[in-house]
């Protein structure tokens, strides 16, 4: 399968800093002290909260129009919560929400319609997430029917055919049902979807996770090249920090439903300054077998606290191998370490 | 044992021309078609590819657990500790899982029993192998979690699966795996279902037991990184096939065959200045029930020329220890030098 999109030469440096080709004035998305909880019931009749979850415990971050923020954490550490509190699919206890200057949190159900039609999302799973008694032309066109997007039944096939032209399908295809789809063709099927209603934004949530590299390569080419045609921005939520490093601008890191570090890729990668950040990016083998044997790895004790007793102070202290007594009474702050780079670590120091 | 002196000493495990198949609705479908490699003793062998590659099922057939039906071992050799694996009765297959060859799969939650101790499932090989029972039993098996790193490994006997996290069960696995000292312990996609931290701790874990044990390892994965890491041989597999073969720096420091080509230009790496964009393999596997003519590879290879499409390239000697499936491969080889200066 090729892809349609022409492919353009004039981004970024080889250096792999995504950063200087997005205009950093206002912000697409703007997202501030978000707080997503979980109350834990207990009882027969009367149910009593017993606990709280506090699956995303006051997260900040901005996305600017055609940048991609890599959100990177491993399982249970709060990024698709986080993800889904921004387009309300989890209703956020508290804290604030803007897109393109308007506050998301607090509206009603119907006041969201016209706001989600300009974000999009992309799932882990083209398997599930694809309706498969649906064909695929009706599943990529849905959006454009419930936005009234299309207003003659030939307007219509016209944009479906283009979409999956797009995507990289050709539009004979939008006969076929999903089960006809291979993988990787399902998740083209998917990103058609999500861009169906000319979005602004992206969630794209373990997107290629489950692809095969082969296929992952190809879909990381189809975001990059849609995100310049369209100035898309992403949130693109990974576990695998070579991916991440790839196609953001910047990078978040979320342990334990906070944000631990955030910076432009370049530096993140280069220059980590919070220690799980450190242990995330030395656990990551390389393709490399002499630079793999030569290389010490840190390697974390223990597992992921519980979410439902996090440990006090810092949330990574009772894994972290710099830990001091501080560590372990009074919680970090993300500070600014470096020019656009902020860790919340007690010991890391500024650049 | 250390990796040097299996030169001398004759292979721990051989396969050889594999075939194994699955009889499906749809048509006879080969899984493995033909494979053929050896595992040394005490090395750590590499099996990578991705899905469908025939991989996975390769292994199975190995502990002869292809289901079946639909699943047929055609033909081949399977010579373990020069017996033919393939010849023996049932019952002493049994003898050779556990004792002889050990196996973790990639979700522990799903290989364990959820409602018995973990106790109990330790020392039910230790029972049946070594013939350990009572005190004995208890008293290896808290030895065994002991040393897979699990703390308070007397008390945590007790416990059922559900109580352990995921990286914890896949200790517990690898401690059943290791109990009655296998001479080979096969890892099918062992960690890919954890997180990142705890997959470098599972992995480093199991390198290190092996290599203390004197055990052989075959790391099965889709991940070229922990080859990288953890391999000194690998086997790059497509379509059933083994299509380049050899040391760990030999395959990736200077693959021969278009598809590791493509596979290594794949993934975006850590360990090179990022790129713009990546240089994927075009297309999609090929259907299994309906493999093209010639090399299964050559509709999707960009060296490809008629020839390749007309015959099957066998898997030819390169370099000292190199092996590689392709009528190209000079030229790939060439070129890759190039393009990676």
């Amino acid at each position: 399968m090729t892809s349609t999109v022409s492919t353009s030469e004039k981004v970024g440096e080889s250096s792999g800093a995504r950063g200087q080709d997005v205009d950093r004035t206002t912000p697409l998305l703007s997202v501030r002290d978000l707080q997503v909880h979980f109350p834990l019931k207990r009882g027969f009749i009367v149910q009593r909260e017993v606990a709280r979850v506090k699956a995303v415990d006051g997260v900040s971050f901005d996305i600017y129009p055609g940048e991609t923020l890599g959100l990177v954490g491993e399982s249970g550490s709060g990024k698709t919560t986080a993800a889904k509190a921004v387009v309300q699919l989890n209703k956020p206890g508290n804290g604030s929400v803007k897109f393109e200057g308007q506050e998301l949190v607090g509206l009603s159900t119907s006041a969201m319609r016209p706001v989600r039609r300009k974000m999009g999302m992309v799932f882990q799973d083209p398997y599930g997430s694809l309706n498969p008694r649906m064909r695929a032309g009706d599943i990529v066109g849905e959006p454009l029917k419930v936005h009234g997007l299309a207003d003659t039944k030939e307007a219509y096939r016209e944009q479906v055919a283009s979409l999956m032209t797009t995507v990289g399908l050709s539009p004979a295809m939008a006969e076929r049902y999903p089960n006809e789809f291979s993988g990787g063709q399902r998740q083209r099927l998917g990103v058609a979807r999500a861009i169906a209603a000319r979005p602004s934004l992206l969630i794209l949530d373990e997107s290629v996770s489950a692809l095969d590299v082969s296929i992952q390569a190809q879909i990381l080419n189809l975001l990059q090249d849609l995100q310049e045609k369209y100035n898309l921005a992403y949130l693109f939520i990974a576990h695998d920090l070579s991916v991440v490093r790839h196609i953001s601008h910047r990078v978040a890191v979320m342990y334990l439903g906070k944000i631990v570090e955030t910076a432009d890729a370049k530096d993140l990668y280069e220059r980590p300054l919070h220690p799980y950040t450190q242990a995330l990016l030395s656990a990551i083998p390389t393709p490399n077998p002499v630079h793999e044997r030569s290389r010490e790895r840190i390697i974390l004790r223990g597992d992921l606290p519980s979410p439902l007793a996090p440990p006090p102070g810092c949330s990574f202290s009772t894994r972290c191998p710099i830990a001091t007594d501080i560590c372990s009474q009074t919680v970090p702050e993300l500070k600014t370490l470096a020019p656009n780079q902020q860790a919340a670590c007690h010991l890391a120091t500024s650049v | 044992m250390t990796s040097d002196s299996p030169a001398t000493s004759s292979p721990l495990l051989q396969v050889r021309d594999l075939r194994t198949s699955f009889n499906t609705p749809a048509g006879k479908i080969p899984a493995v078609s033909g494979v053929s490699f050896d595992v040394n003793h005490g090395e750590t062998l590499g099996l990578v590819g991705e899905s469908g590659c025939g991989k996975s099922v390769s292994a199975l057939s190995i502990m002869r657990l292809v289901p079946n039906p639909p699943g047929v071992i055609e033909s081949g050799e399977i010579l373990f500790e020069g017996v033919d694996l393939l010849k023996i009765s049932d019952k002493e297959m049994q003898s050779v899982r556990g004792a002889g060859i050990g196996m973790i799969f990639q979700e522990p939650m799903s290989s364990l029993n959820p409602v018995l101790t973990i106790g109990r499932q330790i020392t039910e090989p230790l029972g049946v192998h070594l013939g350990l029972s009572g005190a004995a039993a208890e008293n290896r098996a808290a030895e065994l979690l002991e040393m897979v790193g699990i703390a308070d490994s007397r008390r945590r006997l007790g416990d059922h699966p559900h109580q352990l996290s995921g990286g914890q069960r896949q200790r517990v696995m690898i401690a059943i795996a290791l109990s009655c000292e296998p001479k080979l312990l096969i890892a099918d996609e062992a960690t890919t279902a954890l997180d990142v931290t705890i997959q470098a701790q599972i992995l480093e874990l199991m390198k290190n037991l092996t290599t203390q044990l004197g055990t052989a390892l075959m790391i099965i994965t889709h991940n070229l990184g922990i080859i990288a890491r953890y391999a000194d041989r690998l086997n790059v597999m497509y379509a059933g096939k083994i299509r380049e073969s050899g040391t760990a720096e030999q395959v990736y420091m200077q693959p021969s065959h278009p598809y590791t080509v493509g596979l290594l230009n794949s993934v975006p790496r850590l360990d090179r200045p990022a790129s713009e964009r990546l240089d994927p393999i075009e297309g999609e596997i090929p259907d299994p029930a309906n493999l093209p003519a010639g090399c299964a590879f050559a509709p999707r290879c960009r060296w490809a020329t008629s020839e390749c499409e007309r015959s099957e390239p066998a898997l030819e000697q390169v370099g000292d220890r190199q092996l590689v499936a392709c009528f190209e491969s000079k030229t790939v080889s060439d070129s890759v030098e190039i393009a990676w200066k």
